[in-house]
């Protein structure tokens, strides 16, 4: 025996690599293939429906409009603290005007404003008013005097050529945006060359501003503007709106200019960011808490109108011979499998006043002809047709599990004296509980995010967290807010699911049987 | 209690029969909706409920008009084209990227199983109307996240298009057939391609010629969860899709919530045999797999 000479040398494999290294390489090739094998559909799954959701999840904080829309102002306002009394300074009132003028001409002002209007109601209409009259705000004095000072001020062309030189841009910067701003926009929306256009006030404006705080452009003609009449742009603001000279305005603004915001969120949870940080909203706006609470209330309720309905029946396939309890397996299945919109349509048809049910009722004697039920457009219609159409989920596992109780338990049970009740309640029913855990969490999760059935038979009283998302995305078209209210969705089923995927196992779930 | 004992006490006995009844009601609760439909679909008048000559057994109280009216509307003709067209085109995405997946999962070593399966599962574990709406923000502007750059915007847009609603359609029934492909493979007997591969196949080859036959029930029952799920689906349909993609779903969902046509009527009723049909095809399925697996040594 050469045990010795054995270990210090590695085991060869047949082509005379080390056998460990060459059972790493086959291990390696094989996992390789798997991969390759998953990586098809992963891709697709990842663009067509992950991105999507990471999307949905990134809008609902994504606030990047204000920035886009008024960078001159948000740049301005940097070091502007709000204190809720005093206004903001001229400096930032010229930037927001330069800003403004622009995003009239690029028709931008109106969706900032609805932005803003989420967060403070008022502020869509004043960005509207404010559109219709920015353009006649007296502000070409600076032109004419410039012009009046030196006659290159007045020649577009030369502006062209100033502005390409980078040091003029270095040394006005406030003319050099504004100038910028303006050239893109007579490029993009008048499909010209800013080169022949008559400038706009806003450069006269902001060059003005920059001549005054003591700027020396090298290569333009030298001004001294101390001597220049002036406009207020302030009061010119205060004209059109008083809000304009109210600070609350201008906090909002400052507020929410960050790239980020939590203001959807916090809607979607009923608060709001005022003035002195986060604070809950008026009484009349809460609707989502109370939306929140009704959905998760009605899913409770259909979830337990589904166990009462469904534990019998399960006992009953389960305890039948095969063949039986098969036949009556096709009547769980059928309304499985039976498009939900037939299953909608067959109880909006039944439930309304003049439908099966009513006549039903009347022909029986049970209610009057005149005052027939109302069993449609509130809760009582989602929770009917709801649980009609989730019951089979909460039988299939129910069925499953009490398929595996060995019914001897039972005899067991009542031979050792326990009446019929005692047996069912203290052996039967504490080894079915996993069944209606996993049925009663699949049928919550399922109806919380339920959107179709709701919204055809639910009215007003019956709707769910689904409906107002749907709202929000195609008639308010509040879509961070939807996206916040789908983020929140989102969160509620993940850790349902989480807690499932403990008790049951997600790849346990059970397909028709 | 499937039967009676003979020395049942009078309480058992009235308990043992009440229980049946009470079952019996809550399967009519499941079948009667669905079955009441279908005669309420021949009625001859623009009525939800059945009229005096329809109780009467009486023929003028039926007729085929809603059936008429299906086929003559170009509406409903747009949305039944629309849901033939869409949903076998998803079905074959799903199935093809699906089975050889779960092929893929069902190897011994596999990096990451746990997440990459969650990952392939979640497109049925999200609510649909999270699913909607995030595909509806991504689609109508698709771009590629890059880190530390910001977006690189795709200048295409999903939305509204078919190839959108296709895609967003074979996603959602990825899930089904990822399960019940694997479900099926875990039964699969590896020796088999072991054996087909120690007589010379090639692995493409012994993958068709063997693997393919046998886990074939498990793939075509996952092509009809699939099919199912887009040829039912409406609420990504709504989102993603437009007018011109409006599938049989959209229009009896816009039926119902604008006013209620007794076409729906009709169109439910036709639906109906068609799930008829899909059951019994599975049930078929699911009577031949298990023989299989009767029959294979283990």
């Amino acid at each position: 025996m050469t045990d010795d000479q054995d270990a210090s040398k590695p085991v060869l494999a047949a082509d005379g690599t080390p056998l460990k290294q060459s059972l790493n390489r086959a291990l390696r090739r094989q996992k390789l293939r798997a991969l390759a094998l998953i990586a098809p559909l992963l891709l697709f799954i990842l663009v067509s429906f992950v991105a999507p959701i990471g999307d949905m999840l990134f809008r609902s904080v994504e606030n990047s409009i204000v920035m886009e829309t008024i960078p001159r102002t948000v740049r301005a306002m940097r070091n502007w603290e709000p204190d809720g009394e005093t206004l903001p300074p001229d400096e930032i009132y010229a930037a927001f005007y330069t800003d403004f003028v622009l995003a009239e001409e690029n028709k931008l002002h109106t969706r900032l404003g609805s932005r803003l209007n989420y967060e403070a109601s008022g502020m869509s209409s004043l960005f509207r008013s404010t559109g219709r009259s920015i353009s006649k705000f007296d502000t070409t004095i600076y032109g004419t005097q410039f012009t009046e000072a030196d006659a290159a001020y007045g020649d577009p062309a030369m502006w062209a050529t100033w502005m390409a030189e980078k040091d003029n841009r270095k040394a006005l910067p406030l003319t050099a945006s504004a100038y910028e701003g303006w050239a893109e926009m007579i490029e993009d929306v008048k499909d010209a060359d800013p080169a022949t256009k008559k400038l706009s006030p806003i450069v006269y404006t902001a060059l003005y501003n920059d001549f005054a705080s003591g700027a020396v452009a090298p290569s333009m003609p030298a001004v001294d503007v101390s001597g220049f009449e002036t406009v207020s742009l302030r009061e010119q603001f205060g004209a059109v709106k008083a809000d304009w000279l109210d600070p609350t305005t201008w906090t909002v603004i400052k507020t929410f200019a960050g790239p980020l915001t939590d203001g959807y969120f916090l809607n979607a949870v009923d608060m709001l960011r005022g003035p002195d940080g986060i604070e809950a909203r008026p009484e009349s706006q809460r609707i989502y808490l109370r939306l929140l609470w009704r959905t998760i209330v009605l899913s409770v309720t259909i979830t337990a109108t589904c166990i009462m309905l469904g534990y019998p029946v399960a006992w009953l396939m389960a305890n039948l011979p095969n063949r039986s309890a098969n036949v009556l397996m096709i009547l769980v299945l059928l309304p499985f499998w039976t498009s939900l919109l037939v299953r909608t349509s067959a109880w909006k048809v039944l439930l309304q006043e003049q439908g099966v049910i009513n006549d039903l009722l009347v022909w029986i004697g049970l209610v009057g002809d005149l005052d027939r039920l109302q069993l449609i457009q509130n809760a009582t219609g989602t929770t009917i047709a709801m649980t009609h159409i989730l019951l089979p989920f909460m039988v299939l596992p129910l069925y499953s599990v009490m398929k595996t109780i060995p019914p001897s338990y039972l005899r067991a049970a009542k031979s050792l004296g326990a009446n019929d009740w005692t047996a069912f309640w203290r052996v039967y029913f504490p080894q079915s509980l996993p069944g209606i855990g996993a049925g009663s969490i699949l049928v919550f999760i399922l109806s919380i995010g339920y959107y179709i059935t709701p919204e055809l038979v639910g009215g007003t009283k019956g709707v769910f967290i689904s409906n107002r998302i749907a709202y929000h995305i195609s008639s308010s078209l509040n879509w961070g807010l939807a996206a916040a209210l789908g983020s929140i969705l989102l969160v509620i089923v993940l850790i349902l699911y989480w807690v499932y995927d403990r008790l049951v196992g997600i790849d346990n779930v059970k397909l028709g049987g | 209690m499937s039967s009676l004992p003979p020395y049942a006490s009078p309480v058992q006995r009235a308990w043992f029969y009440s229980f049946r009844v009470i079952c019996g009601l809550i399967f009519f609760f499941l079948i009667a909706p669905i079955i009441v439909i279908i005669p309420l679909s021949f009625n001859a008048e623009d009525f939800f409920t059945f009229t005096p000559e329809m109780l009467a057994l009486n023929p003028e109280g039926f007729s085929l008009k809603h059936y008429k009216d299906f086929f003559n509307s170009s509406d409903w003709q747009l949305a039944m084209k629309n849901s033939l067209q869409i949903a076998p085109v998803a079905t074959i995405i799903s199935v093809t990227l699906g089975t050889i997946a779960a092929i893929g999962l069902s190897q011994t070593h596999v990096p990451f199983r746990r997440s990459i399966m969650a990952i392939l599962i979640s497109p049925m574990i999200v609510p649909l109307i999270i699913s909607a709406t995030g595909m509806y923000f991504f689609y109508s502007n698709p771009y590629i996240p890059i880190p530390f750059y910001g977006k690189l915007e795709i200048p295409i847009t999903l939305t509204g298009t078919y190839v959108g609603v296709v895609l967003a359609h074979a996603a959602l029934g990825i899930p089904f057939v990822i399960i019940t492909v694997t479900a099926t493979l875990v039964g699969f007997d590896r020796s088999l391609t072991q054996a087909a591969a120690s007589m010379g196949a090639s692995p493409v080859r012994s993958f068709f010629k063997v693997q393919m036959p046998l886990i074939l029930p498990g793939v075509i029952s996952g092509a009809l969860f699939a099919f199912i799920t887009s040829f039912d689906e409406v609420v990504v349909v709504l989102f993603v899709g437009s007018a011109n993609q409006k599938t049989l779903p959209w229009q009896m969902f816009i039926g119902l919530r604008e006013q209620v046509s007794p076409t729906i009527l009709a169109v439910a009723t036709i639906l109906v045999f068609l799930s008829v049909l899909l059951l019994a095809t599975l049930e078929l399925l699911r009577r031949r797999s298990e023989r299989l697996r009767g029959m294979s040594p283990g």
